[in-house]
């Protein structure tokens, strides 16, 4: 049986893991690798790392916390954050990390789903997408925003989880712009609506503030897998006791023996 | 000293760096002619079987990996490098045929379907941690549990020939189908789930062929 995926977001700027709220205010939470390292005892099934260093010089800092963490932790990760080339993905591929997750590059240049999807299977290619709810004639869309939740481009995130996948996208990191750092739970109808549009595996990111908030996102939608930061960088929930949690209602997990 | 062959399918450091982990002295050979310098071989790799296929033969380990394993010294592949020791894939080869793999074990590798048997749809890839259930006394997996979960990501999956004479698949893992999750043929073990990113169950398994 398959289990649900829970999966600890770690944004990283300049080497170190920060995480915002809004994408704004950062707060600085630690050492990338000693983190990856706590996760991969505490039983996290899979880490993302993101990597939100604004400048280019910056960024060969990350591929050496992709070395370290890929010699240290013997878990699938993925690293998304600022990828514009195939050669950033391969660079990173080639830093160990597993899937390599594109976003902002996917809506400029869609061609560079399609090449990762070639060089490095479907399999490794994740595509993130960053939809806000806007209201337009009325009715209520969920609009896919680029650039860390600043650009609106028009595409409707149904649609384009779609064409992504078209395009060789393995997998879907859905992250609320709305919901995002606010902890007050996953934007349910729109995981529902693009979990249901696609035959990839959907992870819900973005609104986590309790683990019933996971057991909605997936009970109530056909998302695989739940993404969580804050929660479990403050120590408001351990792993395992969100784990225990969702076991007990009932959604299979894996449990450290 | 194992040894982990670089075809250009991918990080190997990962491989490398658990089997360091348990203890064990693992080269990542870049060339064929070095696999007779190692007790115990590794096939490990992602990405696309016919890829797999032309690197392997390009660089000469087609015969290289065939006569190691006709010398009977322990071989253990990884993921796609389960897939390629079977007759062929459905990945990319035209209806009806097979992109020709290695041979060593008897079966085509096919891909999941979206419906599963039970009506419902199943997403592929298949993505994460799995249960798993051997299915004989495979050294391999000593000291696993019935039920331990294993980390997969894969859109394909191996159906060796049941024969007689020789049983292949070791473990069964379900994905609204029974599917193949490893192997063991003599000397010859694989997994299509990575040992190497799954935790202690994982390291478990390659210590296990560490002391084969």
């Amino acid at each position: 049986m398959l289990t649900h995926r829970i999966i600890p977001c770690l944004d990283v700027n300049a080497g170190r893991v920060v995480k915002g709220v809004h994408f704004v205010d950062l707060k600085d939470a630690g050492d990338p690798v000693e983190i990856a390292r706590q996760y991969d005892k505490a039983g996290a099934d899979e880490l993302v790392f993101l990597d939100i260093t604004a400048s280019h010089e910056n960024r060969d800092i990350m591929l050496e916390v992709v070395r370290s963490v890929a010699e240290q932790c013997f878990m699938p990760f993925t690293v998304g954050g600022g990828i514009r080339t195939i050669d950033d993905v391969t660079r990173l591929v080639q830093a160990g990390a597993e899937k390599v997750s594109i976003n902002t590059a996917a809506v400029v240049n869609p061609d560079i789903v399609q090449q990762t999807s070639r060089r490095f299977g479907r399999c490794a290619t994740v595509v993130n997408i960053d939809p806000k709810r806007v209201v337009r004639d009325g009715k209520t869309v969920f609009e896919v925003y680029t650039h860390g939740g600043r650009r609106a481009t028009g595409l409707n995130a149904v649609d384009w989880a779609k064409r992504v996948v078209q395009l060789g996208a393995g997998e879907i990191v859905l992250t609320s712009m709305d919901a995002d750092g606010t902890q007050n739970g996953y934007d349910l109808e729109m995981t529902a609506a693009v979990a249901e549009a696609v035959d990839v595996p959907v992870v819900a990111s973005g609104g986590c503030g309790c683990p019933e908030h996971i057991r909605q996102v997936l009970t109530q939608t056909k998302a695989d897998a739940a993404l969580a930061a804050s929660i479990f960088h403050y120590d408001q929930y351990t792993i395992e006791q969100a784990k225990q949690y969702l076991q007990e209602h009932g959604i299979p997990v894996r449990l450290a023996a | 000293m194992i040894g982990i062959i670089d075809y250009a399918m991918g990080n190997l450091r990962s491989v490398q760096k658990a089997f360091e982990h348990v203890g064990a002295q693992a080269v990542i050979l870049s060339s064929a002619t070095q696999v007779s310098d190692v007790d115990k071989l590794v096939l490990p790799g992602v990405g696309a079987f016919a890829d797999g296929m032309s690197h392997l033969r390009s660089g000469g380990w087609v015969e290289a990996i065939r006569g190691y394993i006709g010398g009977g010294k322990p071989f253990l592949g990884i993921c796609l490098g389960l897939e390629l020791l079977f007759d062929g894939s459905q990945e990319d080869a035209g209806d009806g045929e097979l992109v020709e793999g290695l041979g060593v074990l008897p079966g085509p590798v096919v891909r999941f379907s979206n419906d599963a048997p039970d009506g419902s749809r199943l997403k592929v890839p298949h993505m994460g941690w799995n249960t798993i259930e051997w299915q004989r006394d495979d050294p391999l997996l000593r000291g696993l549990s019935q039920g331990d979960a294993v980390y997969f990501v894969h859109s394909y999956y191996a159906q060796p020939t049941v024969t007689d004479q020789a049983p292949v698949i070791s473990a069964t893992a379900d994905y609204g189908i029974q599917f193949c999750a490893s192997v063991w043929r003599e000397n010859v073990w694989a997994t299509q789930f990575h040992p190497e990113k799954s935790q202690r169950v994982g390291l478990n398994i390659l210590r296990n062929f560490v002391s084969i």
